[in-house]
Protein backbone atom coordinates (compact mmCIF):
# COMPACT_ATOMS: atom_id res chain seq x y z
CA UNK A 1 0.00 0.00 0.00
CA UNK A 2 1.41 3.44 -0.94
CA UNK A 3 -1.38 5.65 0.75
CA UNK A 4 1.59 8.13 2.15
CA UNK A 5 2.81 9.27 -1.13
CA UNK A 6 -0.10 11.04 -2.20
CA UNK A 7 -0.49 13.95 -0.09
CA UNK A 8 -3.34 14.62 1.83
CA UNK A 9 -6.23 17.26 1.28
CA UNK A 10 -4.39 20.52 2.37
CA UNK A 11 -5.42 21.60 5.84
CA UNK A 12 -7.28 24.90 4.11
CA UNK A 13 -8.42 22.33 1.60
CA UNK A 14 -9.28 25.52 -0.50
CA UNK A 15 -8.97 24.96 -4.41
CA UNK A 16 -7.05 22.04 -5.27
CA UNK A 17 -9.64 19.95 -4.21
CA UNK A 18 -12.92 21.73 -5.20
CA UNK A 19 -15.32 18.55 -6.72
CA UNK A 20 -15.93 19.55 -10.09
CA UNK A 21 -19.90 20.12 -10.66
CA UNK A 22 -20.08 18.35 -14.06
CA UNK A 23 -18.21 15.48 -12.98
CA UNK A 24 -20.78 14.80 -10.35
CA UNK A 25 -23.48 15.40 -12.38
CA UNK A 26 -22.03 12.99 -14.94
CA UNK A 27 -21.21 10.44 -12.48
CA UNK A 28 -24.96 10.42 -11.23
CA UNK A 29 -26.46 10.84 -14.77
CA UNK A 30 -24.52 7.40 -15.83
CA UNK A 31 -25.01 5.60 -12.60
CA UNK A 32 -28.71 6.19 -12.85
CA UNK A 33 -29.35 4.91 -16.69
CA UNK A 34 -27.08 1.83 -15.95
CA UNK A 35 -29.57 0.97 -13.44
CA UNK A 36 -32.52 1.40 -15.54
CA UNK A 37 -30.84 -0.45 -18.12
CA UNK A 38 -30.47 -3.48 -15.82
CA UNK A 39 -33.69 -2.92 -14.43
CA UNK A 40 -35.28 -3.15 -17.90
CA UNK A 41 -38.67 -4.92 -16.36
CA UNK A 42 -39.33 -2.17 -14.51
CA UNK A 43 -39.23 0.56 -17.61
CA UNK A 44 -42.16 -1.33 -19.85
CA UNK A 45 -44.95 -0.57 -16.18
CA UNK A 46 -45.70 3.32 -16.99
CA UNK A 47 -45.70 2.19 -20.76
CA UNK A 48 -48.14 -1.18 -20.25
CA UNK A 49 -50.30 1.25 -17.75
CA UNK A 50 -50.55 3.81 -20.59
CA UNK A 51 -51.18 1.24 -23.28
CA UNK A 52 -53.59 -0.95 -21.34
CA UNK A 53 -55.92 1.90 -20.46
CA UNK A 54 -55.54 3.54 -23.77
CA UNK A 55 -56.61 0.46 -25.37
CA UNK A 56 -59.80 -0.10 -22.43
CA UNK A 57 -60.87 2.74 -23.51
CA UNK A 58 -63.18 2.11 -27.45
CA UNK A 59 -63.77 -1.13 -25.55
CA UNK A 60 -65.66 0.92 -22.31
CA UNK A 61 -67.07 4.04 -24.22
CA UNK A 62 -67.58 3.92 -27.81
CA UNK A 63 -66.12 2.57 -30.58
CA UNK A 64 -67.27 5.45 -32.65
CA UNK A 65 -64.76 7.72 -34.10
CA UNK A 66 -66.39 10.64 -33.61
CA UNK A 67 -66.61 10.17 -30.10
CA UNK A 68 -62.91 8.73 -29.60
CA UNK A 69 -61.45 11.90 -31.59
CA UNK A 70 -63.15 14.51 -28.83
CA UNK A 71 -61.72 12.03 -25.83
CA UNK A 72 -59.04 11.53 -27.39
CA UNK A 73 -56.08 14.96 -26.34
CA UNK A 74 -57.64 14.88 -22.81
CA UNK A 75 -57.24 11.11 -22.60
CA UNK A 76 -54.13 10.55 -23.64
CA UNK A 77 -52.75 13.65 -21.48
CA UNK A 78 -54.74 12.03 -18.23
CA UNK A 79 -53.43 9.21 -18.51
CA UNK A 80 -50.01 9.98 -19.72
CA UNK A 81 -50.25 11.81 -16.41
CA UNK A 82 -51.08 8.94 -13.98
CA UNK A 83 -48.27 6.70 -15.85
CA UNK A 84 -45.36 9.20 -14.63
CA UNK A 85 -47.77 9.61 -11.20
CA UNK A 86 -47.05 5.72 -10.89
CA UNK A 87 -43.82 5.61 -11.11
CA UNK A 88 -42.00 8.73 -9.39
CA UNK A 89 -42.47 6.83 -6.53
CA UNK A 90 -39.25 4.69 -7.07
CA UNK A 91 -37.74 7.63 -7.58
CA UNK A 92 -35.52 8.22 -4.64
CA UNK A 93 -36.57 4.85 -2.88
CA UNK A 94 -34.07 2.55 -3.74
CA UNK A 95 -31.12 4.83 -2.98
CA UNK A 96 -32.91 5.75 0.41
CA UNK A 97 -32.98 1.87 1.10
CA UNK A 98 -29.38 1.09 0.19
CA UNK A 99 -27.54 4.28 1.52
CA UNK A 100 -27.04 5.77 -1.81
CA UNK A 101 -29.33 8.11 -0.65
CA UNK A 102 -27.09 9.50 2.81
CA UNK A 103 -23.83 9.30 0.36
CA UNK A 104 -25.59 11.88 -2.04
CA UNK A 105 -26.25 14.31 0.81
CA UNK A 106 -22.50 13.86 2.32
CA UNK A 107 -20.82 14.73 -0.65
CA UNK A 108 -19.50 17.60 -1.56
CA UNK A 109 -21.67 18.12 -4.74
CA UNK A 110 -24.54 20.78 -4.63
CA UNK A 111 -27.43 18.83 -4.03
CA UNK A 112 -29.38 20.67 -6.79
CA UNK A 113 -27.48 19.42 -9.96
CA UNK A 114 -27.86 15.91 -8.44
CA UNK A 115 -31.75 16.18 -8.01
CA UNK A 116 -31.42 17.37 -11.46
CA UNK A 117 -29.44 14.45 -12.73
CA UNK A 118 -31.66 11.75 -11.07
CA UNK A 119 -34.76 13.92 -12.95
CA UNK A 120 -33.26 13.82 -15.62
CA UNK A 121 -32.78 10.20 -15.96
CA UNK A 122 -36.34 9.83 -14.97
CA UNK A 123 -37.67 11.67 -17.41
CA UNK A 124 -35.59 9.80 -20.11
CA UNK A 125 -36.59 6.55 -19.23
CA UNK A 126 -40.99 7.39 -18.61
CA UNK A 127 -41.67 10.47 -20.22
CA UNK A 128 -39.70 10.26 -23.36
CA UNK A 129 -41.22 6.47 -23.90
CA UNK A 130 -44.49 8.32 -23.27
CA UNK A 131 -44.50 10.92 -25.38
CA UNK A 132 -42.94 8.35 -28.28
CA UNK A 133 -45.94 6.06 -27.60
CA UNK A 134 -48.75 8.63 -27.71
CA UNK A 135 -49.46 8.73 -31.68
CA UNK A 136 -49.28 5.26 -31.80
CA UNK A 137 -52.38 5.48 -29.18
CA UNK A 138 -53.44 8.40 -30.61
CA UNK A 139 -54.17 6.51 -34.01
CA UNK A 140 -55.98 3.93 -31.52
CA UNK A 141 -58.43 6.91 -30.65
CA UNK A 142 -58.80 7.90 -33.64
CA UNK A 143 -57.19 11.15 -33.11
CA UNK A 144 -57.74 13.80 -36.24
CA UNK A 145 -54.29 14.33 -38.01
CA UNK A 146 -53.96 17.99 -37.11
CA UNK A 147 -53.45 16.91 -33.56
CA UNK A 148 -50.23 14.82 -33.81
CA UNK A 149 -47.77 17.39 -32.94
CA UNK A 150 -48.65 19.25 -31.05
CA UNK A 151 -49.84 15.88 -28.56
CA UNK A 152 -46.14 14.96 -28.95
CA UNK A 153 -44.54 17.93 -28.44
CA UNK A 154 -46.95 18.95 -25.51
CA UNK A 155 -46.25 15.93 -23.92
CA UNK A 156 -42.53 16.35 -24.31
CA UNK A 157 -42.37 19.24 -22.55
CA UNK A 158 -45.52 18.79 -20.23
CA UNK A 159 -43.73 15.34 -19.05
CA UNK A 160 -40.37 16.81 -18.27
CA UNK A 161 -42.13 19.51 -16.00
CA UNK A 162 -44.72 16.77 -14.03
CA UNK A 163 -41.07 14.59 -13.55
CA UNK A 164 -39.40 17.60 -11.91
CA UNK A 165 -42.64 19.19 -10.09
CA UNK A 166 -43.47 15.07 -9.37
CA UNK A 167 -39.43 14.87 -7.54
CA UNK A 168 -40.54 17.09 -4.59
CA UNK A 169 -43.75 14.85 -3.48
CA UNK A 170 -41.26 11.62 -3.93
CA UNK A 171 -38.52 13.35 -1.98
CA UNK A 172 -41.06 14.33 1.14
CA UNK A 173 -42.24 11.11 0.96
CA UNK A 174 -39.49 8.64 0.74
CA UNK A 175 -38.82 8.16 4.27
CA UNK A 176 -42.06 6.72 5.06
CA UNK A 177 -42.58 3.42 4.56
CA UNK A 178 -46.23 3.53 2.32
CA UNK A 179 -45.91 7.09 1.15
CA UNK A 180 -48.20 6.54 -2.59
CA UNK A 181 -51.21 7.75 -1.33
CA UNK A 182 -49.71 10.77 0.30
CA UNK A 183 -47.22 11.41 -2.64
CA UNK A 184 -50.18 11.37 -5.16
CA UNK A 185 -52.39 13.96 -2.44
CA UNK A 186 -49.22 16.37 -2.37
CA UNK A 187 -48.70 16.31 -6.04
CA UNK A 188 -51.94 15.87 -7.88
CA UNK A 189 -52.94 19.99 -7.33
CA UNK A 190 -49.71 21.16 -8.71
CA UNK A 191 -50.08 18.85 -11.93
CA UNK A 192 -53.52 20.04 -12.59
CA UNK A 193 -52.43 23.49 -14.37
CA UNK A 194 -49.81 21.44 -16.68
CA UNK A 195 -52.69 18.97 -17.20
CA UNK A 196 -55.65 21.79 -18.21
CA UNK A 197 -52.75 23.54 -20.65
CA UNK A 198 -51.57 20.47 -22.18
CA UNK A 199 -55.05 18.91 -23.49
CA UNK A 200 -56.28 22.37 -24.23
CA UNK A 201 -53.45 23.04 -26.65
CA UNK A 202 -53.85 19.86 -28.30
CA UNK A 203 -57.36 20.51 -28.55
CA UNK A 204 -57.46 23.89 -29.99
CA UNK A 205 -54.72 22.75 -32.69
CA UNK A 206 -57.29 20.19 -33.74
CA UNK A 207 -59.99 22.88 -33.63
CA UNK A 208 -57.54 24.76 -36.07
CA UNK A 209 -56.93 27.27 -33.42
CA UNK A 210 -53.25 28.50 -33.52
CA UNK A 211 -52.23 26.49 -30.23
CA UNK A 212 -48.36 28.05 -29.33
CA UNK A 213 -49.69 30.16 -26.91
CA UNK A 214 -50.61 27.06 -24.97
CA UNK A 215 -47.02 25.46 -25.94
CA UNK A 216 -45.59 28.96 -24.43
CA UNK A 217 -47.04 28.45 -21.24
CA UNK A 218 -46.27 25.25 -20.92
CA UNK A 219 -42.55 26.35 -21.68
CA UNK A 220 -42.98 28.94 -18.91
CA UNK A 221 -43.87 25.90 -16.75
CA UNK A 222 -40.62 23.89 -17.75
CA UNK A 223 -38.74 26.76 -17.29
CA UNK A 224 -40.15 27.71 -13.35
CA UNK A 225 -39.94 23.87 -12.47
CA UNK A 226 -36.54 23.69 -13.26
CA UNK A 227 -34.87 26.03 -11.16
CA UNK A 228 -37.41 26.05 -8.47
CA UNK A 229 -38.21 21.84 -8.14
CA UNK A 230 -35.23 20.54 -7.73
CA UNK A 231 -33.97 23.52 -5.41
CA UNK A 232 -37.15 22.02 -2.91
CA UNK A 233 -36.75 18.38 -3.70
CA UNK A 234 -32.99 18.46 -2.65
CA UNK A 235 -34.51 20.75 0.71
CA UNK A 236 -37.19 17.96 1.28
CA UNK A 237 -34.43 15.25 1.06
CA UNK A 238 -32.31 16.73 3.98
CA UNK A 239 -35.38 16.77 6.17
CA UNK A 240 -36.43 13.19 5.20
CA UNK A 241 -32.88 11.84 6.06
CA UNK A 242 -32.79 13.99 9.01
CA UNK A 243 -35.50 12.33 10.86
CA UNK B 1 -0.64 24.71 19.34
CA UNK B 2 -2.71 23.34 16.64
CA UNK B 3 -5.79 23.46 15.88
CA UNK B 4 -7.93 19.58 16.55
CA UNK B 5 -9.36 18.31 13.39
CA UNK B 6 -12.67 18.51 14.60
CA UNK B 7 -14.15 19.80 18.20
CA UNK B 8 -17.45 18.91 19.90
CA UNK B 9 -18.18 21.45 22.43
CA UNK B 10 -21.03 20.68 24.80
CA UNK B 11 -22.65 18.64 22.46
CA UNK B 12 -26.00 17.21 23.41
CA UNK B 13 -28.82 15.48 21.91
CA UNK B 14 -32.25 14.38 21.99
CA UNK B 15 -34.50 12.10 20.06
CA UNK B 16 -37.91 11.16 20.49
CA UNK B 17 -37.86 13.63 23.36
CA UNK B 18 -35.46 11.19 25.38
CA UNK B 19 -31.87 12.81 26.00
CA UNK B 20 -29.00 10.89 24.10
CA UNK B 21 -26.07 12.63 25.56
CA UNK B 22 -25.14 16.04 26.51
CA UNK B 23 -22.63 17.63 27.79
CA UNK B 24 -19.83 15.85 25.08
CA UNK B 25 -16.74 17.69 25.07
CA UNK B 26 -14.04 16.23 22.50
CA UNK B 27 -11.46 17.35 20.51
CA UNK B 28 -10.28 14.84 17.55
CA UNK B 29 -6.69 15.50 16.67
CA UNK B 30 -4.95 14.40 13.82
CA UNK B 31 -3.96 10.88 13.99
CA UNK B 32 -6.38 9.93 16.30
CA UNK B 33 -7.93 6.70 16.54
CA UNK B 34 -11.29 7.15 18.30
CA UNK B 35 -13.67 4.04 18.92
CA UNK B 36 -17.09 5.04 20.29
CA UNK B 37 -18.33 2.85 22.48
CA UNK B 38 -21.96 2.49 24.51
CA UNK B 39 -24.84 -0.21 24.68
CA UNK B 40 -26.96 -0.17 22.14
CA UNK B 41 -29.52 2.22 21.00
CA UNK B 42 -27.23 4.86 22.86
CA UNK B 43 -26.68 7.42 20.63
CA UNK B 44 -23.44 5.92 18.55
CA UNK B 45 -24.78 5.99 14.94
CA UNK B 46 -26.79 9.41 16.04
CA UNK B 47 -23.41 10.73 17.14
CA UNK B 48 -22.14 10.13 13.87
CA UNK B 49 -25.08 11.32 11.49
CA UNK B 50 -24.33 15.15 13.69
CA UNK B 51 -20.38 14.71 12.23
CA UNK B 52 -21.53 13.77 8.74
CA UNK B 53 -24.23 16.73 8.64
CA UNK B 54 -26.78 14.17 7.71
CA UNK B 55 -28.98 15.26 11.03
CA UNK B 56 -28.86 18.74 12.36
CA UNK B 57 -30.84 17.83 15.31
CA UNK B 58 -28.02 18.81 17.93
CA UNK B 59 -27.24 21.74 20.67
CA UNK B 60 -23.43 22.67 20.91
CA UNK B 61 -21.25 22.92 18.48
CA UNK B 62 -18.73 20.59 16.29
CA UNK B 63 -16.18 22.28 15.08
CA UNK B 64 -14.02 21.59 11.57
CA UNK B 65 -10.16 23.19 12.04
CA UNK B 66 -11.97 25.83 14.39
CA UNK B 67 -15.01 26.55 12.49
CA UNK B 68 -18.66 24.98 12.66
CA UNK B 69 -19.14 23.09 10.37
CA UNK B 70 -22.53 24.29 9.17
CA UNK B 71 -20.39 27.52 7.88
CA UNK B 72 -17.78 25.40 6.30
CA UNK B 73 -19.88 22.49 4.93
CA UNK B 74 -18.45 21.67 1.12
CA UNK B 75 -15.05 22.33 2.76
CA UNK B 76 -15.19 19.70 5.70
CA UNK B 77 -17.64 17.34 3.24
CA UNK B 78 -14.88 17.36 0.68
CA UNK B 79 -12.23 16.02 3.85
CA UNK B 80 -15.10 13.19 5.08
CA UNK B 81 -15.32 9.60 4.12
CA UNK B 82 -18.85 8.22 5.61
CA UNK B 83 -19.25 4.51 5.47
CA UNK B 84 -22.22 3.44 7.26
CA UNK B 85 -24.49 0.45 8.14
CA UNK B 86 -25.83 0.51 4.51
CA UNK B 87 -23.48 -0.03 2.51
CA UNK B 88 -24.42 2.55 -0.05
CA UNK B 89 -23.61 -0.54 -3.03
CA UNK B 90 -26.07 -0.33 -6.04
CA UNK B 91 -26.71 -4.00 -6.30
CA UNK B 92 -27.71 -3.79 -10.23
CA UNK B 93 -24.28 -2.07 -10.62
CA UNK B 94 -21.05 -4.11 -10.86
CA UNK B 95 -17.87 -3.36 -8.18
CA UNK B 96 -16.12 -1.31 -10.68
CA UNK B 97 -19.23 0.48 -11.64
CA UNK B 98 -20.13 1.42 -7.79
CA UNK B 99 -16.72 2.82 -7.37
CA UNK B 100 -16.89 4.92 -10.23
CA UNK B 101 -19.65 6.69 -8.95
CA UNK B 102 -17.64 7.67 -5.95
CA UNK B 103 -14.74 8.80 -8.22
CA UNK B 104 -16.89 11.62 -9.86
CA UNK B 105 -18.78 12.78 -6.81
CA UNK B 106 -15.77 12.87 -5.08
CA UNK B 107 -12.72 14.95 -6.51
CA UNK B 108 -9.58 13.48 -5.93
CA UNK B 109 -11.29 10.30 -5.28
CA UNK B 110 -8.04 8.33 -7.14
CA UNK B 111 -5.51 7.48 -5.13
CA UNK B 112 -5.43 4.22 -6.96
CA UNK B 113 -7.05 2.97 -9.42
CA UNK B 114 -10.45 1.36 -8.88
CA UNK B 115 -9.12 -2.15 -9.92
CA UNK B 116 -6.42 -1.82 -7.01
CA UNK B 117 -8.60 -0.78 -4.57
CA UNK B 118 -10.69 -4.08 -5.39
CA UNK B 119 -8.13 -5.98 -5.14
CA UNK B 120 -6.84 -4.77 -1.50
CA UNK B 121 -10.08 -5.55 -0.12
CA UNK B 122 -9.75 -9.31 -1.75
CA UNK B 123 -12.40 -8.50 -4.54
CA UNK B 124 -9.74 -9.56 -7.40
CA UNK B 125 -12.04 -10.64 -10.34
CA UNK B 126 -15.50 -9.84 -9.10
CA UNK B 127 -14.63 -6.36 -10.72
CA UNK B 128 -17.26 -7.00 -13.20
CA UNK B 129 -20.04 -9.04 -10.96
CA UNK B 130 -22.95 -7.51 -10.45
CA UNK B 131 -23.21 -6.78 -6.66
CA UNK B 132 -26.56 -8.76 -6.00
CA UNK B 133 -24.49 -11.82 -6.62
CA UNK B 134 -22.10 -10.86 -3.80
CA UNK B 135 -22.46 -11.90 -0.10
CA UNK B 136 -22.82 -9.42 2.42
CA UNK B 137 -19.48 -9.40 3.46
CA UNK B 138 -18.51 -8.74 -0.25
CA UNK B 139 -20.89 -5.90 -0.40
CA UNK B 140 -19.44 -4.54 2.84
CA UNK B 141 -15.71 -4.74 1.05
CA UNK B 142 -17.44 -3.09 -1.80
CA UNK B 143 -18.07 -0.05 0.27
CA UNK B 144 -14.76 -0.15 2.20
CA UNK B 145 -12.47 -0.65 -0.81
CA UNK B 146 -13.04 3.46 -0.81
CA UNK B 147 -10.65 3.99 1.92
CA UNK B 148 -8.62 2.74 -0.71
CA UNK B 149 -8.86 5.52 -2.90
CA UNK B 150 -10.25 8.55 -0.72
CA UNK B 151 -8.12 11.61 -0.08
CA UNK B 152 -9.97 12.44 2.70
CA UNK B 153 -8.47 13.00 6.02
CA UNK B 154 -11.63 12.26 8.59
CA UNK B 155 -12.75 8.61 8.06
CA UNK B 156 -16.21 8.01 10.00
CA UNK B 157 -17.17 4.32 9.77
CA UNK B 158 -20.09 2.88 11.51
CA UNK B 159 -19.64 -1.08 12.35
CA UNK B 160 -17.11 -1.52 9.90
CA UNK B 161 -16.57 -4.48 10.60
CA UNK B 162 -19.94 -6.36 10.18
CA UNK B 163 -19.61 -9.30 7.96
CA UNK B 164 -16.19 -9.10 7.37
CA UNK B 165 -13.77 -11.93 8.44
CA UNK B 166 -10.80 -12.03 10.48
CA UNK B 167 -7.95 -11.61 7.91
CA UNK B 168 -10.15 -8.32 6.59
CA UNK B 169 -10.96 -6.98 10.19
CA UNK B 170 -7.06 -7.76 10.77
CA UNK B 171 -6.04 -4.95 7.33
CA UNK B 172 -8.79 -3.02 7.73
CA UNK B 173 -7.07 -2.10 11.53
CA UNK B 174 -4.09 -2.01 9.72
CA UNK B 175 -5.32 0.46 7.10
CA UNK B 176 -6.82 2.72 9.94
CA UNK B 177 -3.83 2.92 11.32
CA UNK B 178 -1.86 3.92 8.39
CA UNK B 179 -4.06 6.23 7.81
CA UNK B 180 -4.32 7.71 11.55
CA UNK B 181 -0.35 7.45 11.42
CA UNK B 182 -0.52 9.39 8.00
CA UNK B 183 -2.42 12.93 9.25
CA UNK B 184 -5.33 12.16 9.18
CA UNK B 185 -8.12 10.51 12.06
CA UNK B 186 -10.35 7.87 11.97
CA UNK B 187 -14.25 7.72 14.01
CA UNK B 188 -15.85 3.91 14.40
CA UNK B 189 -18.17 2.34 16.18
CA UNK B 190 -17.51 -1.11 16.72
CA UNK B 191 -18.81 -3.79 19.37
CA UNK B 192 -15.44 -5.76 18.87
CA UNK B 193 -12.15 -5.42 20.77
CA UNK B 194 -9.41 -3.48 18.79
CA UNK B 195 -6.08 -4.55 18.28
CA UNK B 196 -4.57 -1.54 17.50
CA UNK B 197 -2.71 0.39 20.05
CA UNK B 198 -3.45 3.91 20.70
CA UNK B 199 -7.15 3.75 20.29
CA UNK B 200 -9.05 6.51 22.38
CA UNK B 201 -12.05 4.90 23.70
CA UNK B 202 -14.76 6.98 24.19
CA UNK B 203 -17.65 5.87 26.00
CA UNK B 204 -21.42 7.62 25.15
CA UNK B 205 -22.47 6.14 28.50
CA UNK B 206 -21.04 8.27 30.55
CA UNK B 207 -22.69 11.35 29.07
CA UNK B 208 -25.82 10.21 29.10
CA UNK B 209 -28.29 11.79 31.40
CA UNK B 210 -28.45 10.64 35.32
CA UNK B 211 -32.02 9.72 35.27
CA UNK B 212 -31.31 7.62 31.87
CA UNK B 213 -28.80 5.53 33.35
CA UNK B 214 -30.62 5.12 36.48
CA UNK B 215 -33.65 3.59 34.51
CA UNK B 216 -31.34 1.21 32.53
CA UNK B 217 -30.07 0.33 35.89
CA UNK B 218 -33.55 -0.26 37.56
CA UNK B 219 -34.55 -2.02 34.30
CA UNK B 220 -31.58 -4.25 34.49
CA UNK B 221 -32.17 -5.16 38.56
CA UNK B 222 -35.84 -5.70 37.98
CA UNK B 223 -35.51 -8.42 35.14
Amino acid sequence: MTRGEIPMGSAGGVTDNVPSIGAGFMATLRRDLLIAVRHRGELANPLMFFLMVITMVPLGISPEAAVLSALAPGMIWVVALLATLLSLDSLFRSDFEDGALEQLLMSPQPLYFQVLAKVFVHWLITGVPLTLMAPVLGVMLSLPSAGYWPLILSLLIGTATLSLIGAIGAALTVALRKGGLLLSLIIMPLYVPVLIFGASGVRSAIEGFPYLGTMAVLGAFLALAIVLAPLAAAGALRISING
Amino acid sequence: MTQPLIKLTDLSCERDERVLFEALNLSIDAGDLVQIEGPNGCGKTTLLRLLTTTSTDYSGNILWQGEPIDRVRLDYLNQLLYVGHLPGVKKALTPRENLGWFCGMFQGHQRCSVEEALEQVGLFGFEDVPCYHLSAGQLRRVALARLFLTPARVWVLDEPFTAIDKQGVANLERLMAEHASGGGCVILTTHQDMMSEGVRRINLRDFAPINTGAAVQYHMEGS
